[in-house]
């Protein structure tokens, strides 16, 4: 019997973990896409024909992955009650409420973007391009909201509880701006911004490797880029702000992720290495510089693993730390080959020229989405073994429903063939723009060819 | 009214608006699958595309909000009708998924053989979410949910008479209400034969909609009592309303298509609304009541500003879309 829940336990997370890795790359794009198709249809009306050529072209992928990123967030929605019932029962009314507001923000943004792709050619331009800045504010609303409920299960607050465990009053306020939102949303916000950023633009690079040069390429691959370049220098500083607040607030998912075994000073940092039984191995380590981290001093406190018992520590160390490694790493490339970029551009106003930089961009959208899906295992695995953080365990808000493995089966089948299917479209779109033919395509919300 | 009532009628209105504008859409989905071959059904999948494509997103929010305000303002609720109905809910994503990807595909797909396949997941799945969606509905009012039930009763909570019924009811009720649908879209575009196509279809399904729904009289009777008696006693005036209508929406469509489409859906309204009268003050019959589920009042509270600030900002925002895809209507 034990046995049993525990595999399903696994199994539950697996589906969740799966699912989510899946639709955030798409929620990525719904959340920064629009804006990179709103600059280039800006400097459409302004003259510039090849960037209104590139906004054209854009909403229609805009429509696409839109289109995924809510069949697979429908998904979610179901998955929040199927997997986690008892989450939902006690804590459903706390949480529920960020979703009730994101209610609004997808529905609006689900709109405007028919209205973009349907105005093209039934509104003014002007009136075309304003209707393109309410999916670009419906896509920052949404991502506060939803992420900012994740923020909740980090720092759950807002609420009291009777002796039963019922929930007997909520300070709205106070769920929305949790202890942990001042981080994480900005942080999700530019992360999207970055992975969205780097994801198109990476398209181009590939573009240039093979030949394609021209004026449009160049456009495409400049706007994307130059705004993950605009997110990144600042992401890097949120995602430190993040980790000392970590430390603070949630020291036992710091420890973790910095393997700090007993709570002590001068507490060096680990780069990589495995844990093994309390004592990391092969990773470089750099004397006190953990402890110089979170409290600017050496002689800063860091509490460590020991501090509370295994059974209140999340399982899987060594995935926490090479998933925080890795991100950190990925983010400090980035910024590199950002001031590679600015520096040619402030020589000879011009895109490098070394092919090593267009190998380079042309692997970081899948970089980005790597650093994305890195970030958020510290954030869930690091938050083990609690649902609700120091409020409700995992284990005990799991569903008893028997074969979860085969419904993960299923979603795992029928996501592979949505992701086949979504690249099969995108690459059959761009083929017809290279062989010139830009007029009347089908997309999922436009009326359909004439 | 306490803040418990309103956010109870906004939910039930939300879940109108999905049983209708949803299963108009599952409906469309139901033709698509029987207009038959390629040739022979190009010009009725052509109108039902038409007509969908710019709400079929929209339409499906509406089951977002319905979940969300479920969970929020009636947690144990929703828990139990989760942890229960687990399989048919299941199967109710899967379709979801599946018609959702299959219609957006269509559309970005150039091959017939492509399109075929993305066409045959759109369609069968409008014909199985609903008939699962159905089941689960089958299942709450026949009290086969409680906060009790669990994993234990994963099959035999939704395999009952009643349940079963229901989710045919719903898979027919699709089609008729999509059926009336697009006899007015035909009316609007003047295409006088696929009018003639969709009335017939409209008027079959009208009348097995009615046979199917004095068999439900039956079958409730014997294994929903509680909602049986609710619904010939203070849920009457509602049963008799949708009654009325259907019949009047019947005539209307031999002779004066016009007002069908309205009295139509006061008709399906009708039956939510009867279904919910029926049921108060219970949640699930005859074991958790609104009360005993109803989330705090300051949950409450926000979720009423929640829904005041998307009432603002939701209803001009679709009634533009609704001006610009009528307009495109009217271009080609
Ligand atoms: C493109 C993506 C990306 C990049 C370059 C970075 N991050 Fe990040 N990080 C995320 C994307 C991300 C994320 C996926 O978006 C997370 C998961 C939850 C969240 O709010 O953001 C995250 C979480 C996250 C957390 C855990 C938050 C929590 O547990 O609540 C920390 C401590 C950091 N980040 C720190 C950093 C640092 C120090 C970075 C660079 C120097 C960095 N991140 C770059
Ligand atoms: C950090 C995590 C998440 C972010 C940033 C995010 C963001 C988004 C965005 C921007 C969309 C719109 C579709 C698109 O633009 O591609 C979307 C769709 C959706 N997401 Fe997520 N999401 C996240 C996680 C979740 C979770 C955990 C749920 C579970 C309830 C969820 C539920 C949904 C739903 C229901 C939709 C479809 C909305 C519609 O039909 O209009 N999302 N998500
Ligand atoms: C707002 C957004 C999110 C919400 C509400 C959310 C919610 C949840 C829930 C309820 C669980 C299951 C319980 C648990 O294991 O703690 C979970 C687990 C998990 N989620 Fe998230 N999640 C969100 C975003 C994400 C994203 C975008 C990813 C992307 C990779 C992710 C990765 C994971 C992983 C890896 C687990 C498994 C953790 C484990 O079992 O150790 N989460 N999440």
């Amino acid at each position: 019997m034990i046995a049993a829940s525990t595999s399903n336990l696994l199994a539950a997370r697996e589906q969740m973990a799966f699912t989510l890795a899946f639709h955030i790359p798409f929620a990525c794009m719904g959340i920064a896409f629009p804006l990179m198709v709103l600059i280039a249809n800006w400097l459409g009306v302004r003259g510039d024909a090849d960037a209104l050529r590139l906004a054209q072209r854009w909403s229609k992928v805009m429509a696409v992955t839109f289109a995924v990123g809510a069949v697979t967030g429908t998904v979610l929605s179901f998955e929040l009650g199927l997997l986690w019932p008892g989450m939902m029962s006690r804590y459903g009314e706390v949480f529920g409420i960020p979703f009730g507001i994101e209610g609004i923000f997808f529905f609006t943004e689900a709109i405007f973007i028919a209205i973009y792709i349907y105005g093209w050619k039934r509104l003014s331009p002007k009136l075309h391009l304003l209707s393109a800045v309410p999916i670009v504010i419906a896509g920052i609303g949404g991502a506060f909201s939803v992420v900012t409920a994740n923020a909740w299960m980090n720092q759950p607050g807002g609420f009291t509880q009777n002796a039963s465990g019922k929930v007997t009053s909520v300070n709205t306020l106070d769920v929305l701006f949790n202890h942990a939102t001042p981080y994480e949303v900005p942080h999700m916000l530019l992360a999207a911004y970055i992975v969205a950023g780097f994801l198109v633009s990476s398209v181009y690079a590939v573009g240039w490797l093979r030949g394609r040069r021209d004026r449009l390429h160049r456009l495409g691959f400049t706007i994307p880029f130059a705004v993950a370049a605009i997110a990144t220098p600042i992401q890097l500083f949120v995602g430190d702000t993040a980790a000392r607040a970590i430390a603070k607030d949630q020291p036992i998912k710091f420890a973790a992720m910095e393997y700090v075994q007993t709570t002590s000073t001068h507490v060096p940092e680990w780069i990589y290495g495995v844990y093994n039984g309390g004592k990391p191995k092969y990773g470089v380590s750099i004397p006190g510089f953990d402890s110089f981290l979170v409290g600017f001093s050496t002689d800063a406190t860091v509490t460590g693993l020991d501090s509370v018992p295994a059974s209140d520590q999340p399982g899987p160390k060594t995935l926490l730390h090479f998933s925080f490694d890795t991100m950190v790493f990925i983010g400090s490339g980035f910024m590199l080959l950002i001031l590679w970029w600015l520096f040619v551009w402030w020589r000879r106003r011009a895109l490098p020229k070394s092919p090593w930089f267009w190998r380079i961009s042309s692997v970081c959208g899948g970089l980005a989405i790597i650093a994305l899906w890195c970030g958020w295992i510290v954030t869930e695995v690091g938050r083990q073994p609690w649902i609700v953080y120091g409020k409700l365990r995992t284990a005990d808000a799991v569903t008893h429903s028997g074969g979860i493995w085969i419904t993960f089966a299923v979603v795992f089948v029928l996501y592979a063939a949505l992701f086949v299917g979504t690249i099969v479209l995108l690459r059959a779109m761009a083929r017809r723009w290279r062989a010139g033919e830009d007029v009347d395509q089908g997309v999922p919300y436009a009326p359909p060819p004439t | 009214m306490t803040s418990t009532d309103v956010v109870l009628v906004v939910l039930w209105v939300g879940v109108t608006a999905y049983a209708i504008l949803g299963g108009a859409d599952f409906g469309a989905g139901v033709w698509d699958l029987l207009a038959g071959r390629a040739e022979a059904g190009r010009r009725p999948r052509d109108l039902i595309d038409r007509a969908i494509t710019p709400v079929w997103e929209a339409n499906h929010t509406w089951l977002i909000f319905d979940l969300v305000v479920l969970w929020t303002a009636f947690s144990p609720a929703f828990a139990a009708v989760m942890s229960t109905l687990f399989v048919p809910l299941c199967f109710a994503a899967l379709g979801i998924v599946l018609r959702g990807a299959g219609f957006a595909f269509r559309h970005v797909s150039e091959r017939l053989e492509a399109q075929r396949a993305f066409g045959a997941a759109f369609a069968v799945a409008s014909v199985l979410t609903p008939f699962f969606m159905g089941t689960v509905v089958g299942a709450v009012a026949s009290g086969r949910v409680t906060p009790t039930t669990g994993a234990d009763q994963a099959w035999s909570s939704w395999t009952g008479p009643l349940p079963l019924l229901v989710g045919v009811m719903f898979v027919i009720t699709s089609a008729y209400v999509a059926a009336v649908f697009l006899v007015h879209e035909a009316g609007h575009r003047g295409d006088a034969e696929l009018e003639r196509y969709f009335r017939v279809r409209a008027l079959a399904t009208g009348a097995v909609a009615g046979v199917v729904a004095i068999a439900g009289v039956i079958v409730l009777h014997a294994d929903a009592r509680y909602v049986y008696d609710g619904l010939v006693g203070k849920a009457l005036p509602l049963v008799i309303l949708s009654a009325v209508c259907g019949i009047a929406a019947f005539v209307l469509l031999l002779r004066e298509v016009r007002f069908a489409r309205g009295v139509a859906v006061l008709a399906v309204a009708a039956v939510v609304w009867a279904w919910g009268v029926a049921q108060n003050p219970y949640l699930l019959p005859k074991t958790l009541t609104v009360d005993q589920a109803a989330s705090s009042n300051d949950t409450m509270t926000a979720l009423l500003v929640i829904f005041v600030a998307a009432l603002l900002i939701i209803v001009p925002s679709l009634a533009l879309l609704f001006v610009l895809s009528q307009r495109s209507a009217l271009e080609d």
